[in-house]
């Protein structure tokens, strides 16, 4: 605006073309921002689309599982009938193999034609023969797992037309391999080894099941601990604490612990728990400990906020007939509150379920062939399994690690329905 | 037998519990309205008496009773085995002791650890049993004092009150030990690591090497504990994630606050809120499947040549993580500002943009500070993603193509495996965790201070 404007305003003219061209600058600003917004929350809701195709894409495949069914031989030479379990079952595979590739005569061949079933194959048959002794002597189908590279071919995720020194499958093992599917004798069942095996070296034999029951404990031992102190010190600060420094300190205080890094409570765990209590390393119990530390200003947080949204009216009706203070809230807001405190502790629960870096600071990243049998064993946890999976180099653990993903996805989004749920059917507008 | 333990005491609370009613109904039968208080409060008094006691005995117990017979056994050992040895050789003729004892022999034992075995698990059975003894006995001599002490006139609801606000106290204090807890802890570790490597290279060092040398006499065995390469790594990808978060965070708040129907944000916001609920560990794998090898990808088309675990990837991604936080503090800044504002606005023939840009904006600028900053502790103190995604080496650059490390990526890298608490290169995992912790701290409390002096001046 120059000064020659200010002393004599000039009236302007609204429907001049330089006032038009204005109005269409700033309606195409306005236009833009509005673009600008939308770009955005289509972005992130790209990436989560992204994120969640690729988790998808990669892991389907580990949801089945490549079976090769086989014929063994229990024979009584390889297998004693009075101690089963103590056969000699690679020698039980190896004639199984040869009876299944006829043809296969060369050692060179018949180790690649081992090759084709798991690792774990003298296991899985020993298991089924102690299981049922009566099958010594006896010849029985069994359906093994095929190893990783089979079972990525037959996914198709090896492709069959690459040139041969591309793939990790050769063409004899792929020609092989083909024979067993023209006999019928190959089956891609669901996969259910993942929810009940263990860990393993062996892509196609791990599971998830040592994770599911490490993860199960340490909730149990964070639910616990951090449920009854939560709602004990909530109520404290919400109801019973005079308004002072003090109180206004531990305000503070609680509101900054639940923003602090996980990390350090992992460095707190291992310094505490571990270094100076002598808690075993790797076991639930310190794990839940942590979690329960990490969990506990959250608990306090919604469960002061359910108390809050009580009504002053039901606390004065109650002490109005001669209640008292610790009798008004037992009896009559810490009911009414409990839904909203279960919700919350169900989301704050299902955050410590997906944390994973604390854990592996107290060990819980352990390779354990075999799930714990209590919260002092050695365990791993759901997301440090991925973890774990991650680090693996065989190329089967990376649909492994997806489908674990996805699992571990599933829990959560249970969880919070479950909360939803809870909140929606349970919540009362006052 | 611990198990057992717990149970029994908890069997003998309910036993006072009951025990505590029905003598309490004998007093109302017997007095009438004298009694003070209802036979509830006089079984709650005489259960809390039994249990509490005696369940916070076996928890001191167990915790102290390991450190004890270890030392009680070091002590028994006779002196021509523990004469001029040193701490650390003494610890493992320890645990060859507890070897022994829990049946595990890998090698033929000396008869002094022989016997020190065998006694080592006499005695644990001793003090085994000896807890079980004394905490039932804690019990019952509680339950007797608690049926002393019933009278009509006796107020049980007084008493029990009382526990329960002990118990709520205690509670409320454990949230503060807590923070103690983590002070000092971290400071004791960095305090036992300063003396070791001086603070003044640690930050102002510019060489990251934390190895240590297994023998002595080892060469070129002495690492280097200058950490700031580490900072500078940590500051390169939480910056990168703010790049990526804060615009896209922001827009998509100003969209979902002023420009969208009531229906498509109750659609949005949920989905916006997923990214905030989905496991870092997840993001972490993300990273590694498909956002470094596109971003290498990308670069090879343009002849860039990028590191496979690039500070970009990992910002990238951190950036993902910490988009909802941004927009969902950015849109209750939003919201804060009043009606009446906006209203001005519009009255003067502002456009909406121009409303937002001009009014709101400045307005709800302290809010948006403030979440950017709570989205900055957190980038800063995010581990997996980092630790799946970016380097181990510590270098010193700006560039966002090469991999550098961060503060967490060395905590974890530092204390997986070994942790024995004696040498620079665990310890120095505590200083970092100490700066880590410092400076989050330092952020929330900044940021929390800004958003709610902020939300004051609104209300």
């Amino acid at each position: 605006m120059s000064e020659n404007t200010l002393t004599t305003p000039k009236p302007f003219d609204w429907s001049s073309p330089e006032a038009a061209a204005m109005r269409k600058r700033r309606y195409a600003a306005d236009r833009r921002l509005r673009l600008y917004g939308l770009a955005s929350i289509v972005t992130a809701i790209g990436l989560l689309g992204i994120l969640i195709t690729s988790l998808i894409i990669t892991g389907h495949t580990a949801f089945v599982q490549t079976h090769v069914a086989v014929e063994f031989t229990a024979d009584p030479e390889n297998v004693p009938a009075d101690d089963p379990a103590s056969g000699n079952f690679r020698a039980v595979v190896a004639t199984a193999v040869q009876k299944l590739f006829p043809e296969a005569d060369s050692p060179a061949e018949l180790r690649v034609a081992s090759g084709i079933l798991s690792n774990g194959t003298p296991n899985i048959v020993r298991d089924y023969v102690t299981a049922n002794p009566g099958l010594v002597g006896q010849t029985f189908t069994l359906k093994v797992p095929a190893s990783d590279p089979y079972d990525q071919l037959n996914k198709g995720v090896i492709d069959r037309d690459l040139p041969e020194d591309r793939r990790r499958v050769s063409d004899t093992e792929i020609a092989l391999f083909e024979t067993l599917e023209a006999r019928g004798l190959v089956t891609t069942p669901f996969n259910w080894g993942l929810f009940v095996n263990s860990d393993s070296r062996f892509p196609e034999l791990a599971g998830l099941a040592g994770a599911i029951a490490g993860s199960f404990y340490a909730l149990l031992v964070c639910f616990v601990i951090s449920f009854p102190l939560g709602i004990a010190a909530a109520i404290y600060l919400e109801e019973f604490a005079p308004r002072n420094r003090w109180t206004d300190l531990v305000e503070v205080n609680i509101n900054n612990l639940a923003a602090v890094p996980s990390i350090v409570f992992g460095l707190l765990g291992l310094a505490v728990f571990i270094q100076i209590f002598g808690l075993p390393r790797s076991a639930p119990l310190v794990g839940g400990l942590v979690l329960s530390l990490m969990t506990l200003p959250t608990m306090i947080i919604v469960t002061r906020a359910a108390l809050k949204s009580i009504p002053p009216s039901i606390r004065e009706a109650a002490l109005g007939i001669g209640a008292s203070k610790h009798e008004v809230i037992l009896h009559h807001v810490l009911p009414l509150a409990i839904p909203g405190i279960l919700t919350g502790t169900i989301i704050g629960l299902a955050q410590a379920l997906g944390e994973t870096a604390p854990l592996l600071l107290i060990g819980m990243n352990a390779f354990l062939t075999s799930p714990p049998g209590g919260i002092m064993d050695p365990a791993t946890a759901l997301p440090t399994q991925i973890f774990i999976w991650a680090d693996s180099p065989e190329r089967g653990f990376v649909s492994r690690t997806s489908a674990a993903i996805l699992v571990l996805l599933g829990f959560l989004i249970f969880m919070n329905a479950f909360a939803i749920f809870l909140r929606q059917r349970f919540e009362r507008r006052w | 037998m611990t198990g057992y333990l717990f149970l029994a005491i908890l069997a003998l609370s309910l036993v006072a519990f009951y025990v505590g009613r029905s003598t309490a109904s004998r007093f109302v039968a017997s007095h009438g309205a004298e009694v003070h208080s209802r036979p509830l409060y006089h079984g709650a008094f005489a259960a809390v008496w039994v249990g509490v006691p005696a369940l916070i005995l076996v928890v001191l117990w167990l915790l102290s009773q390991d450190g004890l017979i270890d030392r009680l056994i070091l002590a028994s050992l006779p002196a021509s085995v523990t004469e001029g040895v040193s701490a650390s050789r003494l610890s493992l003729y320890l645990s060859e002791i507890k070897n022994v004892a829990s049946g595990r022999i890998f090698s033929e034992p000396s008869p002094e650890i022989l016997a020190a075995a065998e006694r080592y698990q006499r005695w644990q059975a001793i003090a085994g049993w000896a807890m079980v003894v004394v905490a039932l006995a804690v019990s019952a001599i509680a339950l007797y004092l608690a049926r002393i002490r019933m009278a009509p006139k006796f107020r049980a609801r007084q008493s029990f009150e009382r526990a329960l606000d002990i118990a709520m106290i205690t509670s409320a204090v454990v949230a503060i030990l807590v923070t103690i807890g983590i002070i000092v802890s971290l400071t004791y570790e960095a305090l036992q690591f300063f003396r070791l490597v001086p603070p003044q290279e640690f930050f102002f060092g510019l060489n990251w090497e934390p190895q240590i040398a297994i023998r002595e006499d080892q060469v070129a065995g002495t690492g280097a504990f200058g950490a700031v390469p580490v900072f500078t790594g940590t500051l390169l990808i939480a910056a990168i994630a703010l790049v990526v978060a804060v615009p896209i965070g922001l827009l998509s708040a100003l969209y979902l606050v002023e420009f969208a129907s009531e229906r498509f944000r109750g659609i949005v916001k949920p989905i916006l809120e997923i990214l905030a609920g989905v496991p870092t560990v997840v993001y972490g794998f993300f990273a590694v499947l498909t956002v470094a090898p596109a971003i290498r990808e990308a670069g090879s088309l343009v002849g860039l040549s990028i590191s496979p675990n690039s500070a970009l990837a990992a910002g990238g991604v951190m950036g993902i993580m910490i988009l909802p936080f941004i927009s969902s503090l950015s849109d209750d800044a939003l919201r804060a500002v009043p009606q009446s504002m906006r209203d001005g606005s519009f009255a003067m023939g502002a456009t909406r943009a121009e409303t937002i840009t001009r009014v709101l904006l400045p307005a709800a600028l302290p809010g948006i500070v403030g979440g950017v900053l709570l989205a900055a502790s957190r980038a800063i103190g995010e581990t997996m993603i980092v630790v799946m995604a970016a380097g181990l080496t510590a270098t010193l650059t700006a560039n966002p193509l090469d991999g550098v490390t961060t503060v967490t990526v060395q905590i974890v890298t530092l204390l997986i495996g070994d942790t024995s608490f004696d040498n620079p290169k665990t310890l120095s995992a505590f200083a970092l965790g100490l700066v880590l912790f410092v400076s989050t701290l330092c952020l929330n409390v900044l940021a929390l201070r800004i958003v709610r002096r902020y939300r004051e001046k609104y209300e």
